[in-house]
């Protein structure tokens, strides 16, 4: 028994505090926007020019002119304000946005983050997630714990980066990770157990090395 | 005010300033505000050995996507490229060269370009293949990696609305990278939905100053396309 993608993502919106902007990337961080607490305000951000993003359009009412960065259509809200990319990562960049949630191939124990090539298999781009890792405050990443049997959470990448010791936490099916930092030394501490999961099943998971904090 | 930036139609528009590898850019985001019109022009026009600055590279079929099928580029700066298969086998078999942009990275190289700065520093990529071979600084503790500015030879937009002296209104997020790529050509072409009578635009709503467009091409009802259709149930 581990978390489904549906708690992967409860999980990370607890993440979420009152007034925070927050950027979500494709996928399991997407699904972070069910489960914003009631009560708390937060303000999702599409680094294609956007900030205030509404739900999915009911169908008949999709803008061609209106879509979020996967290029699904989107609807706007009161608070919605529309700007140039440049505008766009200027506020990614110089540190606006609170909060990056994306998904990822490997992180290292000292943070780093690889998610965008393959070499050898077809190379899509980046698109904007080194940007985002490196200008975001805080940035969390929610993946599968393993691929296909294999580890994700390593001692290093051997994938091309994405951005370096950027990551601040880790959400997976099995468990929730916190990155440590203080100068140039980053711990990764084992801080939460998905339900039903063990520390031995997550030891024997990982092949990062990690404090347990539980 | 004269019609003197007022061309009847894309071809017109573009007629004299392409030349075999030249430097182009292409406003829009995924399929959301190309300037699907004008690239069609530039097919029609032949010209080959083409660099082209573009987030994306259209859909098979689609905006550069039917630029990309003619054999007309040659090497692309983009940030992701993942919507389009013959993209997929022209890079793999070599024909194509691609380099890939972080996003935010190339916005700023354009609006650099656009604002005659040659090269800026930015913390994006430190550390990764973005910042092989390029020289890195480090501010107030932290390491950046320097990027050049962009500019083309002819950048192509596409506005929602132009007035006659060519200030630009964008709509939604089909403004995304058409206002910067409209200061960066050395000449800009606009392709726009509306064409009215200067004045008509309230001065204050306008995004593009005339100043950075120096072509237009009146293009009422364009189809706009949708890449991913996504819906909620109506309750």
């Amino acid at each position: 028994m581990a978390w489904t993608r549906e708690q992967m993502a409860q999980r990370a919106a607890r993440e979420l505090q009152d007034g925070f902007y927050v950027n979500l990337g494709i996928g399991i961080p997407t699904l972070v926007s069910n489960y914003i607490p009631d009560g708390m305000e937060i303000m999702f951000q599409s680094e294609n020019g956007m900030l205030g993003m509404g739900p999915f359009p009911y169908e008949g009412e999709e803008d061609p002119d209106l879509i979020n960065a996967g290029k699904q259509t989107v609807t706007e809200l009161p608070t919605t304000s529309y700007f140039s990319n440049s505008d766009s990562f200027g506020m990614i960049r110089g540190g606006h946005i609170n909060l990056s949630i994306l998904g990822a191939m490997q992180v290292a124990q000292n943070g780093d983050l690889a998610n965008w090539m393959i070499p050898g298999k077809m190379v899509k781009g980046m698109g904007g997630a080194m940007d985002l890792v490196a200008g975001v405050k805080k940035v969390i990443v929610v993946m599968e714990h393993t691929a296909k049997g294999d580890p994700k959470l390593l001692k290093s990448c051997n994938l091309p980066l994405t951005g370096k010791g950027v990551v601040d936490m880790v959400i997976t099916d099995m468990a929730v990770f916190r990155f440590d930092k203080s100068g140039d030394t980053t711990v990764m501490k084992l801080i939460e157990l998905a339900d039903g999961v063990t520390l031995d099943e997550v030891k024997s998971s990982t092949e990062a090395e990690f404090e347990t904090h539980l | 005010m004269s019609d003197r930036k007022i061309y009847p139609n894309a071809k017109a528009a573009l007629d004299g300033i392409l030349k075999d590898n030249m430097t182009l850019m292409s406003g829009g985001f995924g399929l959301c505000g190309i300037p699907e019109t004008l690239i069609d022009a530039v097919k029609d026009s032949g010209i080959t050995g083409l660099t082209v600055i573009s987030n994306n590279a259209g859909v098979d079929g689609i905006g550069l996507g039917v630029l990309l099928e003619s054999k007309q580029i040659s090497t692309m700066i983009s940030s992701y490229v993942g919507e389009n298969k013959l993209f997929a086998e022209q890079f793999l078999n070599g024909d194509l060269e691609v380099v890939f942009t972080p996003q935010g990275t190339l916005a700023e190289q354009i609006r650099a370009g656009g604002a005659g700065i040659p090269a800026f520093f930015t913390k994006t990529g430190v550390g990764t293949l973005v910042a092989e071979g390029k020289e890195v600084r480090n501010f107030d503790g932290e390491d950046y990696v320097m990027e050049r500015g962009l500019v083309a030879d002819v950048s192509l937009v596409h506005a929602y609305m132009a007035d006659k002296e060519g200030n630009l209104v964008f709509r939604k997020t089909a403004r995304n990278f058409n206002p910067m790529m409209a200061t960066a050509g050395k000449i800009t072409v606009a392709e726009v939905e509306h064409l009215v009578e200067p004045g008509e635009i309230d001065p204050d709503h306008i995004i593009v100053p005339g100043i950075y467009v120096q072509r237009i091409v009146h293009v009422p009802n364009p189809v706009k396309h949708i890449e991913k259709r996504t819906t909620r149930p109506r309750n």
